[in-house]
């Protein structure tokens, strides 16, 4: 416990250290755009276009996508090129329907199933008509027309479509991210397990995965839960451990998947620990929860709500914990990457290759302390859930 | 809050749930449950190895402190046979002293006792030996008196002289 704190106050620290260096080298070559700008309106519009299209591009790679595009590009034509290969739609709308997303077209086509049309916008599927309009709600209709001037870009921002949307479960980019780790995880670590079947010692991939399982178990688990009971846990806090660090790890490699940017992940990763803390929770926790001992009657009353919201808030704060350092990790990252593009001069690109190489340093640090955090938390959670009394 | 509601896809947190749950029960199965068995097993045999080691270790302090107790003990008894050897040395010629100092006194005793009874045996065969002798002479006197006197004052005269007392 004393330990996560000091790790993650330590890492809040080099954050607000890093974001102040960042902050600096903003205003400094803010000041050189606008000194840049003055020289021509071509250069301010041009800017204000790359700066668009940079921030679109985050704002893409952050989110999930139905194919898998590793790479994309723009002809001189304007067209959008894309290379990848496409995945399979699954949706369910009065039926299951499944296509291929190539139907799609990256949002610049429809795809016609059993006479139902379906379009993409925003990377969310919508059932459209034969055209693909997409129709917006009547509270945008003033928007629309107030920000018209702008571009079609700065309207579809705060735009919410009124078309429907089918249940979509379909094979994203990130699923099929989220099954090669765990096929990778499963290969690992099977193969490591079948050694020891030939010798009690560590062989190859073992020595360097056995360490880190151990530091689940003698730096996780049993501090926490306790040297008994910390065995049925195991599993899944090995398992949350490894899954965490290696798709964290795998965020930050040009592939460009980010899956633990997904509140969905997270919020699935922080459900299962809600439910094994619930579901392990003895007479003691419950106790400590709905009566809690030593306290007055009123303010037993009072606690008992205020800890039954802990125990959501726990799991919840695990899901944001989570999402939110990954999220800002690859933004401040790519951001910082953008600026290389943004100011095409001598100091501008090297500095920003600099910063986003120390960030890229920094965010490997963050895979693994964020995987070491969640697992922690957990096993503190399970940690309290099973604790015996000791009035 | 409301873009993270927005963003929030229900097909890859189900995906997500289904895929991650499998996972985590085939590594159980296949992963985690061999691995842990087997490292604690290396673990408890490390363990047992060590407190074996440490049982020896102790068992062979015992030992020694066993074989040096019964050195100490041999040489407490060694010592002790001799201090007793030496007294019963010491009590043994000192008694055969006594011993002899008794015997000698009483023969010495003995031996004056014998002397003086042969003396006085002596003197009495003496006294004897001078009575008849007396006797003897005076009988040859009286008889020679009764021949001659002159010869009779003579042979007492002769008599006398002769006898010497020893």
């Amino acid at each position: 416990m004393h330990q996560f704190f000091r790790t993650h106050s330590c890492s809040d620290m080099r954050y607000s250290i890093l974001s102040k260096i960042l902050v600096t080298v903003f205003v400094l070559f803010t000041g050189i755009v606008s000194a840049q700008s003055h020289e021509g309106e071509e250069v301010e519009t041009g800017a204000h276009d790359l700066k668009t299209e940079i921030k679109e591009y985050i704002d893409h790679h952050l989110l999930d996508s139905h194919d898998f595009s590793l790479f994309s590009y723009t002809t001189d034509e304007g067209e959008h090129k894309y290379i990848g290969f496409p995945l399979p739609v699954i949706l369910w709308d009065n039926g299951l329907k499944i296509f291929s997303s190539s139907q799609l077209k990256h949002g610049e086509g429809v795809a016609e199933v059993d006479g139902n049309y379906y379009a993409l916008y925003h990377n969310k599927i919508y059932k459209t008509d034969a055209e693909g309009t997409i129709k917006f709600g009547a509270q945008h209709d003033e928007d629309t027309h107030s920000e018209d001037a702008f571009g079609e870009n700065l309207v579809v921002e705060d735009a919410h479509p009124s078309n429907e949307r089918p249940l979509d479960f379909s094979i994203t980019k990130n699923v099929v991210f989220i099954a090669l780790v765990g096929l990778l995880m499963f290969l690992m670590f099977r193969s490591v397990a079948s050694n020891y079947k030939k010798s009690n010692m560590p062989k190859g991939l073992g020595r360097g995965l056995e360490p880190l399982v151990m530091f689940v178990r003698d730096e996780i688990a049993i501090p926490n839960i306790g040297e008994h009971k910390y065995k049925k846990y195991m599993s899944y806090l090995l398992t949350v451990f490894f899954f965490v660090w290696i798709i964290n790890l795998l965020g930050l490699t040009p592939l460009g998947v980010n899956v633990t940017n997904n509140i969905a992940v997270t919020f699935a990763l922080a459900l299962i620990t809600y439910f094994i803390t619930t579901f392990s929770g003895n007479k003691n926790y419950w106790k400590h929860i709905f009566w809690m001992p030593g306290v007055p009657v009123p303010m037993k009353i009072i606690l008992a709500p205020i800890e039954l919201l802990g125990t959501f808030i726990k799991p919840f704060s695990l899901m944001i914990r989570l999402y939110a350092n990954i999220t800002a990790g690859h933004v401040v990252l790519m951001s910082i990457i953008g600026l290389m593009f943004i100011f095409k001069n001598w100091i501008g690109s090297p500095l920003s290759f600099v910063l986003a190489f120390t960030l890229s340093l920094l965010e490997l640090l963050v895979a693994a302390l964020q995987a070491y955090i969640f697992t922690m938390l957990s096993a503190l959670y399970f940690g309290m859930a099973t604790e015996e009394d000791h009035h | 809050m409301e873009k993270l509601l927005e963003q929030f896809s229900l097909g890859l947190f189900v995906w997500q749930l289904v895929l991650f749950i499998g996972l985590l029960l085939l590594l159980r199965k296949f992963a985690w449950k061999p691995i842990l068995n087997a490292v604690e097993k290396r673990e408890e045999g490390i363990k047992g190895a060590l407190e074996a080691a440490e049982a020896a270790k102790k068992e062979m302090q015992n030992v020694t402190a066993d074989s040096e107790k019964l050195l100490k003990e041999a040489r407490a008894e060694r010592d002790a046979l001799l201090k007793e050897a030496r007294e019963i040395k010491e009590s043994i010629i000192s008694e055969a002293k006594e011993h002899a100092q008794v015997e000698g006194d009483k023969m010495i005793k003995q031996a004056q006792a014998t002397i003086e009874a042969e003396k006085k045996a002596a003197v009495a065969d003496i006294k004897a030996q001078v009575a008849n002798l007396s006797l003897e002479i005076a009988e040859k006197v009286i008889k020679e008196e009764l021949s001659n006197k002159d010869k009779q004052l003579k042979l007492v005269d002769d008599m006398l002289g002769n006898i010497k007392l020893n």
